[in-house]
């Protein structure tokens, strides 16, 4: 690489993360409490636990379950209800008071009993809640993910700048050399770079995959306008009738329709996932791929009769692919534990980035000025080239 | 000594073949494939750590 070359790639390298720098920090240190956000949610008591019943009882009546969680909000409108594939025993039914409702009340209903079994706190209660937000859209909303999802953009052209500097960093080095005899700086500037070659494409796929996560809405939106639009024609123009037909029997429907595979949730017509005439039943199935690739079922709100059940299109069959890919929580306790572990790696690496900056200046040219000269041997005196650390 | 791109780029190259065997892995099954992802994910995360705690081994002079 030509010394003209490796200033331009520096420059990218510096600013592409110092303008993210601190956004990251904050979705690393958010993160870390997410990746465990079921386990925090047991230790808070946040997470429902269905009640022990004295004789196994099978699955009740779905509608009987919306009823009994609208007796505790009589004027709010059902919005989504689903159950998780390892609590079937569980109902989760949100109450809102229009269908894009941020303020929505949860209500847990026994999917056995179809009683009531409590009002657990809102996404987890305020701690949770609050890195969520830090998290997903620093509590504005669709401007703020997708200013996120920029700064993904940004790392990942920082990583992609930092892996084409690796190597002239490295000339003279064995891999994983991290100098600590000699000054901190250097100390850190090796372990900045050890640490961000060997986490270099977990970091990528989970950066990428955030950022493509910053566009589900926008994805949402398009599917809807677009091919849902065209499986929808014959009720274009039409106003939506009463949604007097029956979930329960909806469901039935559903499964009718796609054998084999489960009932994730149901969201109910006006919601993003629907249409202003139908219940969007998705169903997915229980393996480790299949659980992730949700199939919509469209069931008339009003007649209770099946209009389709489409394959989703290939953007958000990446983006559901691309979720487990950047929450970790597809692998068990071991994966959750080597994300937690990787994030605090990229924290360190945000951390001594930033460290070798503040700290920039004359060590920092004498570094640059060294991976420049590696390049130049023939034009160097090999008793120079000795004397310089390396 | 000056590094070969294959010196360079060796051990990055198979640590990123790993990471990206253990991503994939255990989207793709449960049981054995979750255990693939935990040694393959748990590879570049044992040797950052071994690579942060260790004692430099002495470099020689003119190294």
């Amino acid at each position: 690489m030509s010394p003209v070359s490796l200033r331009r790639w520096g420059w990218i390298h510096k600013w592409s993360s110092l303008v993210c720098t601190i956004f990251m920090l904050l979705l690393c240190l958010t993160g870390l409490p997410l990746i465990y956000h079921h386990e925090i949610g047991h230790l808070l008591g946040t997470e429902v636990e269905p009640p022990v019943l004295s004789s196994p009882m099978p699955q009740g009546n779905v509608d009987a379950v919306i009823a009994s969680a609208k007796e505790l909000y009589p004027t709010k409108l059902p919005m989504f209800i689903s159950q998780e594939a390892d609590v079937p025993e569980i109902w989760n039914v949100t109450l809102a008071d229009h269908m894009h409702d941020h303020d929505y009340k949860p209500i847990a209903v026994d999917a056995r009993t179809t009683k009531v079994i409590e009002e657990p706190a809102f996404e987890g209660g305020v701690f949770m809640s609050t890195m969520l937000a830090l998290h997903v859209d620093l509590f504005m909303g669709l401007p703020g993910m997708l200013f996120l999802g920029f700064m993904a953009l940004l790392l990942l052209v920082a990583i992609v700048s930092g892996a084409v500097l690796y190597s002239p960093f490295m000339r003279k080095l064995d891999f994983g050399t991290v100098r600590k005899e000699r000054s901190s700086r250097l100390k850190w500037l090796d372990m900045h770079n050890m640490l961000g070659i060997v986490t270099l494409v977990w970091l990528f796929v989970v950066g990428g995959t955030g950022m493509i996560n910053t566009w589900a809405d926008l994805m949402y939106k398009y599917y809807q306008r677009n091919e849902l639009a065209s499986i929808l024609k014959q009720y274009e123009g039409k106003k939506p009738l009463p949604h007097t037909a029956s979930v329960h029997d909806a469901i039935e429907t559903a499964r009718a329709a796609l054998p084999g595979m489960r009932v994730a949730f149901v969201a109910f017509p006006g919601t993003d996932f629907s249409s202003a005439h139908h219940y969007g039943i998705f169903m997915n199935g229980n393996e480790a791929f299949s659980s992730r690739m949700y199939r919509p079922v469209l069931v008339d709100a009003n007649s209770g009769e099946l209009t389709d059940a489409p394959e989703l299109p290939w953007y958000l069959k990446a983006l559901l692919v691309s979720q487990p890919l950047h929450f970790g929580d597809y692998g068990g306790q071991w994966m959750k534990f080597l994300w937690a572990v990787l994030d605090i790696a990229t924290i360190i690496i945000l951390g001594t980035g930033l460290y070798l900056w503040l700290k920039r200046g004359k060590a920092g040219k004498t570094s640059t000025r060294i991976a420049t000269r590696a390049h130049e041997t023939p034009a160097t005196p090999a008793l120079a080239r000795r004397a310089e650390p390396s | 000594m000056i590094r070969t791109p294959l010196q360079i780029w060796g051990a990055p190259i198979v640590i990123g073949i790993l990471t990206t065997i253990g991503l994939i892995s255990a989207l793709l099954g449960d049981g054995v494939w979750d255990a693939v992802s935990a040694i393959t994910l748990g590879i570049p995360c044992l040797l950052g750590f071994w690579y942060c705690v260790r004692r430099a081994p002495k470099q020689r002079i003119g190294h």
